[in-house]
């Protein structure tokens, strides 16, 4: 018996009960539905987290100046003047799995444009420093390492902070105050968006930290080392050399407690997407008993349907159908239902989870979810339904195959 | 008289011939075990059925007739015996064999016609030639082709919902003789038919047995009905109780044009015939 044929068959029987084929489907479409909605939409999730980590920097390890304990009183980061320069060329220098280091000095302060001014956050960092942070500059062009040797009056400028000063004006060439002294906008960054602690990382200046150190603060000692590791792997042996490498050059005894805190907010953020995809998996599974409900469903519908159809087994037993080809036609019709009822239940989870993503997109703020068509999951989908066919519909199927052609014939 | 060529196993795919009955059973038993009871449905039947014999098969209900039909249509298999089916031992075949020879071998006509609803005439007479791998194409031709024996030709597409009482008895037997069978098995086949429409059923068997020489074996409880038969054969208690030519036989095309037209399903074709 070709498959055109069987399939016909499959098909006009399907036809036949439009209501009741539909029902059956439902358990499937549902399930499988349910299934693409929630993976696409963890996918959706994670990959927002993906894109916010590579958004962070280059494998980030993070060193600020801590608190130290003096006579039992904790003194705020600030207060530490131990981290200095010496620390960053070291650790650039000594520690090979961090393949750069920039140093940092952190400020808040005021800054005037004309008749307009804002109060940011300045960053002091060397040139290393966009790199680490993965983040360009849109127009003009970045300070270099004499501007840094020479602590040169100039800042490149965060989004936010043109918004407010600037307006639709060109702030690239314009000379901006900080503190009465003037700066040189040599460079508009682009837009970095929210950071994955709800910080807008747009409003900022970055300078040189010579500039900011000598300028703007006033000191000589650093409050941050940003710094990159080789490799994602290598970024917790790295810290590890870190605590050492910075411990031994601020000379601290074993009782005393670090200087300075070592962060790694790709480690953070790794953990927050790794709770998602246990989370997706967990509403995956969920989801999923409803396809085997659906399957069973289809076995009790192939059931009722071999019943009916007692007189058509039995004619078609008598002109020489056997045993095996009532099988193959009643497990194509079970096949045929899931995988159609798997196919409506891809296109409505589909529908469902760009419908949800929009929706999240419209209440919350940041960056976009992305809506993740995951070609695995919807092959996995229409595969599992096709199963969930074959291993509920071949129950019925044998029954049916297995009746006694006389007796069949006989059936009113 | 056939004795060695039963014994000999090469005669199984032979082609029907005079020498070869196209049915040959020895005492064939059939017993139906219901637990405490057991039911002697057929005690020791023996009998021969040539190409181009055209047999009534006759016997009240209980007789055995019933369970000696579907053993000669391999849907059942017997308690003991032999069944040759053109030289053939087809008494020991496995179901999914016997399915087979049903297939090939056997054309089925019912009292209550069996065909598939909501199928079109033309796929229900295809149905044989879809279980025995004929490609579609030929498959259409061929159902055609049989269509067109019953005079049904041009009715291909109608639905049975859509047919006659008559036309769908024609529609039965077109299919029982799409694959060319060694024998058609009618059970009762006017059983469901006024008295002209039976006639013009019995006009088609007779000229299906005249003009292609295929064997028939026919059941049914109409004397009437048996007349158009050569041989009749009568079954009482699982036994055969006597087995004759019929002497006094009716000739269908002429019973026809005695009697009076009803109705409007004649077709032209048939009456002419």
């Amino acid at each position: 018996m070709d498959l055109g044929a069987v399939l016909r068959v499959a098909l006009r029987a399907l036809a036949r009960n439009k209501m009741r084929t539909v029902l059956t489907m439902l358990g499937i479409i549902i399930g499988v539905g349910a299934v693409i909605c929630t993976v696409a939409i963890g996918e959706g999730a994670s990959n927002q987290v993906q894109e916010s980590l590579r958004n962070l920097g280059d494998n980030i390890v993070f060193v600020a100046a801590g608190s130290v304990n003096q006579h039992g009183v904790h003194m705020g980061s600030a207060a530490t003047k131990t981290l200095v320069l010496g620390d960053a060329k070291a650790i650039a220098q000594q520690i090979p799995l961090i393949a750069k280091a920039s140093p940092g000095v952190g400020a808040a302060a005021q800054v005037v444009y004309g008749n307009q001014n804002w109060y940011t956050r300045i960053r002091g960092v060397a040139p290393e420093y966009l790199d680490i942070r993965r983040w360009p500059v849109e127009r003009g062009s970045a300070f270099t390492q004499r501007e840094v040797d020479t602590a040169a009056d100039v800042c490149l400028i965060g989004q936010t902070v043109v918004e407010n000063l600037f307006g639709n004006e060109d702030p690239v060439g314009q000379t901006i105050r900080v503190q009465n002294l003037p700066f040189r906008v040599i460079g508009l960054l682009s837009s970095k968006g929210q950071s994955p602690f709800g910080n807008d990382e747009d409003d900022t200046l970055i300078m040189p930290f010579t500039t900011v150190q000598k300028k703007i603060v006033g000191i000589d000692w650093l409050n941050f080392v940003m710094c990159s590791a080789t490799s994602r792997e290598a970024i917790y042996p790295a810290e590890q050399q870190l605590a050492g490498l910075l411990r031994e050059r601020h000379h601290l005894r074993p009782d005393q407690d670090d200087d300075f805190i070592i962060r790694s907010p790709t480690d953070l953020a790794e953990a927050q997407a790794q709770s998602g995809r246990i989370m997706t998996l967990l509403l995956a599974s969920i989801a999923s008993v409803s396809l085997l409900v659906g399957g069973i469903g289809i076995m009790n519908i192939m059931l009722v349907s071999v019943t009916e159809r007692t007189r058509e087994i039995g004619i078609r037993m008598a002109v020489g159908a056997r045993g095996r080809d009532i099988l193959r036609q009643f497990l194509v019709e079970a096949v045929l239902l899931s995988c159609i009822g798997g196919a409506i239940g891809f296109g409505l989870g589909l529908g469902a989870s760009v419908g949800i993503t929009k929706l999240i997109n419209a209440i919350s703020h940041g960056s976009p979810w992305p809506v993740v068509i995951s070609i695995p999951a919807a092959i996995a989908a229409f595969i599992f339904s096709g199963a969930v066919g074959i291993f509920f519909g071949f129950y019925p199927a044998r029954k049916a195959s297995k009746l006694d052609p006389i007796e069949a014939l006989r059936y009113e | 008289m056939p004795e060695e060529m039963v014994e000999s196993k090469s005669a199984t795919e032979k082609p029907s011939t005079v020498a070869t009955p196209v049915i040959q059973v020895e005492n064939l038993h059939k017993t139906y075990d219901l637990g405490e009871v057991q039911v002697h449905a057929l005690r020791g039947i023996s009998l021969s059925v040539n190409a181009g014999e055209f047999v009534a098969v006759m016997g009240a209900s209980g007789s055995g007739k019933s369970t000696f039909m579907n053993l000669i249509g391999c849907l059942d298999r017997p308690t003991r015996g032999r069944f040759l089916l053109e030289g053939q031992d087809v008494a020991r075949l496995s179901k999914r064999e016997l399915a087979a020879i049903r297939n090939r071998k056997i054309g089925f006509v019912f009292q209550g016609f069996n065909l598939l609803a909501r199928t079109s005439a033309l796929e229900n007479v295809e149905l044989p030639l879809i279980y025995s791998g004929v490609p579609h194409q030929a498959r259409l031709e061929r159902a055609r082709a049989s269509l067109a024996a019953v005079g049904l030709e041009g009715r291909g597409e109608h639905h049975p919902s859509q047919l006659s009482g008559g036309q769908q008895q024609r529609v039965a037997i077109a299919r029982a003789l799409v694959n060319d069978p060694s024998i058609i098995l009618a059970d009762e086949p006017t059983g469901n038919l006024d008295s002209r429409t039976s006639v013009e059923i019995m006009e088609i068997f007779q000229r299906l047995n005249e003009e292609r020489n295929i064997t028939i074996l026919l059941v049914t409880h109409e004397p009437d009905i048996s007349r158009f038969a050569k041989r009749v054969i009568m079954f009482r208690d699982g036994k055969v109780r006597w087995d004759t030519e019929v002497e006094d036989r009716a000739t269908a095309s002429e019973v026809l044009a005695t009697l009076p037209v009803v109705g409007e399903e004649d077709d032209p074709e048939e009456v002419k015939a």
